[in-house]
């Protein structure tokens, strides 16, 4: 199966059979373990594992192993998860396919010549084929989503602070989240209690209390007011898409949801907003890849400077020193304010347009991606129209809100498509109810036939 | 100044916090220890760590911004400043951009005598880099030490209010004071726990200010002296010679005693500041912002300044006492009893006290000297209970033993004589075993008096009044 879908970067069989065994023993012996205890799961390459490479899928790191566990595999090992691996991803999370990983391109489980999806590509095509019951993976413009929505999974991405980012090798610190990608709901619930919560080492971790979703997983949608903002249905979304998930509302109106038309007008500057804002930070995040500490080193260099130049020239690939140059220059003297500012600004006006809305509607209900997964090679080399595949999605993560993708049918060519429903702050609850609510109307994930 | 020409200096000085752990991690703010070891993933910057905010900076910089008359902002933020270097591991530098912690102020100097206000533009907070080390051992390398990455700084900016490099150093000085008045900083100059960056400019007196250069690498204040001095010098030659200053960044070579040029405007570094997104915005409560100020005892600066202009102390020795916390705090608790003069008090406690301390490296609450025992020294001398000799006795066991002082003259028996009856006596008896002498001084030998005075001390055991002895012993001469 590996063979085919390239969903690993690294696997860590060794260590996994370990912990299996010593998960069994403890059970046999009859000690009460909680409901994770045992479950294969997947780690994104750019999450940092003590002892095992995280490489970010970059050649940069490819020989990096880190010395301490990011909080999430920490919570993980805790809650006696046995980790599989490190999953494949676009380099430092930065693309919309896995294409620009330094370790290949990932195949969608569902046809093996297009892409899962991105950067997250891996986790989605692990947990879709099998090779793990579950995935971690991270969300900064829709990298759990998009992927998710791609391999016929479910991807949730949190609000930003309610999962701790300490150990996630930042791309873009103000917009980065953890998140899991499940088979069904239920799971995602699961792992997502058992990530979440304070985390004293990052300052932008919120206080909450520690929640059990899966507890409180409740179906039915009676009352609740569901929102179609018509900005995510415009011309730049396949028909397919359109259909599908206007079907998923549909039913869930049938069930007792409340429909209503709203509109998101600013929605047309969240993409601008999203690669300027994330490319500064990445420019500044990636700046540390410097060939001093850790990390790839060129062989040949004369001098300091050189040394500089060539590591990073040969360190990092095509997208990442895009962005880097972008993200430079929208943040240099002369040019801040009328880029990185004005994005900042605009991102003030997203996140309010959004406040609005929810105080009259509980859920958004939108496509994850304007169309199914694409061919592999497809809008490689053409980034305006790569970057356009992420327009549902990135706006979420500008106003720092949840979002679930959740299986909601097939294009013509038999590729899932997903339906994004997006809550205000810390309603990962109500978005899972809702989700779960679906989930159990249509039947749920089907395996792909590979 | 020379040739009519004025100096603008601006000092932007940095001072290394004494806080137990670093800014953002939990690594020892220590100095001298081994190389690389205090360190940890978040000081080294290793992928995926993020910085937390150590609050006791926060405290640190709002005390030092009371201490210099700022506008403490109750909303600042942190920004990453960006730039290459090995020794910078993340390659920015968590530093405050346009909202920093404390804004316009100023500081009260006093400068030869005259009392100056120099302006504070604003006092930030930022972590400390690393350090290269190189050596001819090193293979042609150069290694880094990153003990020092994360140590918290606050940068205090001046504005280009000092004229001379004699102001300069006053303000360095005082600045210093200031910071162990509030035990903020170690002050250790060797250790760099202080370090500036200098700007000058020269302009004819009457004329707008000229284009002023930044001098980096000024690691004591006499080299900013000398530093300031050198640049002043090669500006005005560079003027008088028709050529032009142009804003570059310069740095002091204080072995060769010259400054040399580090990069020219074109090649400054654009830093791309923005806001550091691992970190939350510092909200500090107006509660909090009143209680440091209750932390904040009475500033040397102000002292001198009481002591000069209220005591009449000269200004180097006001500096003096000023400087030093405890000397200080014995001074003011003295002047406190209102009863005698300050020169009364400043005899004693920079003289024999200083040299005391000076000689055993004790400080003076390691002695038993205070305010009470040294007022009732002053008092018994100014009321000539006893010689200025007896006192230095007594003194000296009031260093180490905690003893009254009126029990010290007593065991001692250092009380003076000063009963006329009994000197008369002794005069008497002395100018009747002198003959020769007294004939002396009568023939116009004026000098046999102070022989005759040294022989009633003498007869007296050195106990006698010295000032009432001279007077009978004249009287009695006629």
């Amino acid at each position: 199966m590996e063979d085919k879908v390239n969903a690993y970067v690294t696997e860590d069989m060794e260590n996994a059979l370990k912990t299996a065994e010593d998960i069994d023993r403890r059970r046999s012996s009859g000690e009460q373990l909680g409901e994770l205890a045992g479950i294969p799961v997947g780690i994104k390459d750019n999450i940092s594992t003590k002892g095992l490479r995280t490489s970010c899928s970059s050649k940069m790191l490819e020989n990096y192993v880190p010395p301490f566990n990011a909080f999430v595999v920490e919570k993980l090992k805790q809650a006696g998860v046995v980790i599989t691996g490190k999953l494949n991803m676009d380099e430092f999370a930065m693309g919309s396919s896995t294409e620009t990983s330094y370790f290949g391109v990932t195949r969608n489980p569902y046809d093996l010549d297009r892409i899962p999806g991105g950067s997250s590509g891996g986790s989605a095509a692990a947990v879709a084929a099998g090779e793990a019951v579950a995935a971690i993976g991270s969300d900064t413009g829709g990298s759990i989503r998009q992927p998710a929505s791609y391999c016929g999974v479910v991807g949730l991405k949190p609000t930003y602070g309610a999962v701790s980012r300490f150990g996630l090798v930042a791309f873009a610190s103000s917009l980065d989240q953890i998140g899991p990608i499940t088979r069904t709901v239920e799971d995602a619930a699961m792992l997502q209690s058992a990530i979440c919560g304070h985390d004293k080492m990052d300052a932008t971790s919120v206080i909450t209390e520690a929640k059990d979703y899966k507890a409180a997983l409740t179906a039915g949608v009676k009352g609740v007011r569901i929102g179609i903002p018509k900005e995510y249905f415009g011309d730049g979304i396949d028909d397919n898409v359109k259909t599908a998930v206007m079907q998923a509302v549909k039913l869930l109106e049938q069930n007792g949801a409340v429909v209503k038309e709203i509109s998101l007008p600013s929605t047309d500057y969240a993409l601008s907003s999203y690669y300027i804002i994330s490319s500064a930070e990445a420019s500044s995040n990636l700046a540390r890849y410097d060939g001093v500490k850790y990390g790839y080193r060129s062989e040949n260099y004369d001098g300091l400077i050189d040394m500089y130049e060539k590591t990073r020239s040969e360190g990092f690939g095509d997208e990442v020193k895009r962005r880097i140059m972008l993200g430079t220059f929208v943040l240099s003297s002369g040019f801040y304010d009328a880029y990185y500012k004005k994005a900042k600004l605009l991102q003030r006006r997203i996140s309010a347009e959004f406040s609005e809305n929810f105080r009259d509607i509980d859920v958004i209900a939108t496509p994850t991606v304007p169309s199914a997964a694409f061919k592999i090679g497809e809008n490689f080399g053409d980034p305006v129209k790569m970057y356009a595949t992420d327009i549902c999605t990135v706006t979420i993560n500008i106003a720092g809100l949840p979002a679930i993708s959740v299986p909601c049918g097939y294009s013509v060519e038999g590729l899932p498509i997903g339906l994004q429903l997006i809550g205000d702050k810390f309603m990962e609850q109500k978005l899972l109810d809702t989700a779960y609510t679906y989930e159990k109307l249509v039947g749920g994930f089907r395996s792909p036939k590979l | 100044m020379n040739n009519g020409y004025e100096a603008v200096i601006g000092l932007e000085t940095h001072a290394e916090l004494s806080t137990d752990s670093k800014i953002y991690c939990d690594c020892k703010n220590a100095f001298g220890l081994e190389v690389n070891s205090q360190v940890c993933p978040i000081c080294m910057g290793m992928p995926g760590t993020l910085p937390t905010l150590n609050e006791k900076v926060v405290d640190y910089a709002i005390m030092m911004g009371h201490a210099l008359n700022c506008r403490i902002n109750r909303v600042s933020k942190q920004d990453r400043k960006n730039y290459f270097y090995p020794d910078l591991p993340k390659a920015y530098q968590i530093s405050q951009d346009d909202t920093p912690l404390c804004a316009d102020g100023y500081v009260d100097i006093m400068v030869n005598g005259v009392e100056r206000k120099i302006g504070v533009t604003r006092i930030h907070i930022e972590e400390d880099a690393g350090k290269l080390l190189h050596s001819d051992k090193f293979d042609g390398c150069s290694l880094v030490d990153l003990n020092r990455c994360g140590v918290p700084l606050i940068e205090i900016v001046s504005e280009p209010d000092l004229r001379s490099p004699e102001e300069a150093k006053v303000y360095l000085e005082t600045l210093k004071s200031i910071l162990q008045y509030l035990d903020i900083c170690d002050c250790k100059m060797q250790e760099g726990s202080i370090r500036c960056d200098v700007n000058v400019s020269v302009h004819k007196i009457g004329e707008p200010f000229g284009t002023r250069t930044e001098m980096k690498n000024v690691n004591s204040f006499s080299a900013a002296v000398r530093g300031i001095e050198y640049e002043i010098n090669r500006q005005i030659s560079v003027l008088e010679a028709g050529g032009t200053i142009s804003q570059e960044t310069r740095r002091w070579d204080d072995v060769k005693g010259e400054s040399v040029l580090m990069r020219s405007k074109e090649d400054a570094h654009d830093y791309r500041y923005f806001p550091e997104p691992d970190l939350r915005t510092i909200v500090v409560e107006q509660e909090r912002i009143d209680d440091l100020k209750k932390r904040i005892p009475e500033l040397p600066n102000r002292k001198i300044l009481r002591y000069v202009k209220d005591w009449g102390v000269a200004q180097k020795d006001a500096t003096f006492i000023a400087e030093n916390i405890e000397l200080a705090e014995l001074f003011d608790s003295c002047m406190a009893k209102g009863r005698f003069s300050a020169r009364a008090y400043t005899t004693w406690i920079l003289g024999d006290l200083v040299k005391h301390l000076n000689e055993t490296g004790k400080t003076v609450s390691q002695t038993k000297i205070n305010a009470d025992n040294l007022t009732d020294l002053v008092e018994s001398i100014e009321k000539n209970v006893i010689s200025n000799a007896g006192g230095k006795k007594v003194f000296a066991v009031l260093l180490n033993e905690d003893k009254k002082v009126s029990d010290l003259i007593e065991q001692l028996g250092l009380a003076q004589v000063s009963d006329t009856s009994e000197l008369e006596k002794i005069a008497d008896s002395v100018l009747a075993e002198n003959e020769k002498s007294v004939n002396d001084y009568k023939n116009g030998k004026t000098n046999a008096l102070g022989y005759l005075v040294g022989q009633c001390m003498k007869a007296s055991k050195g106990k006698a009044n010295p000032q009432m002895m001279k007077e009978i012993v004249l009287s009695k001469l006629g």
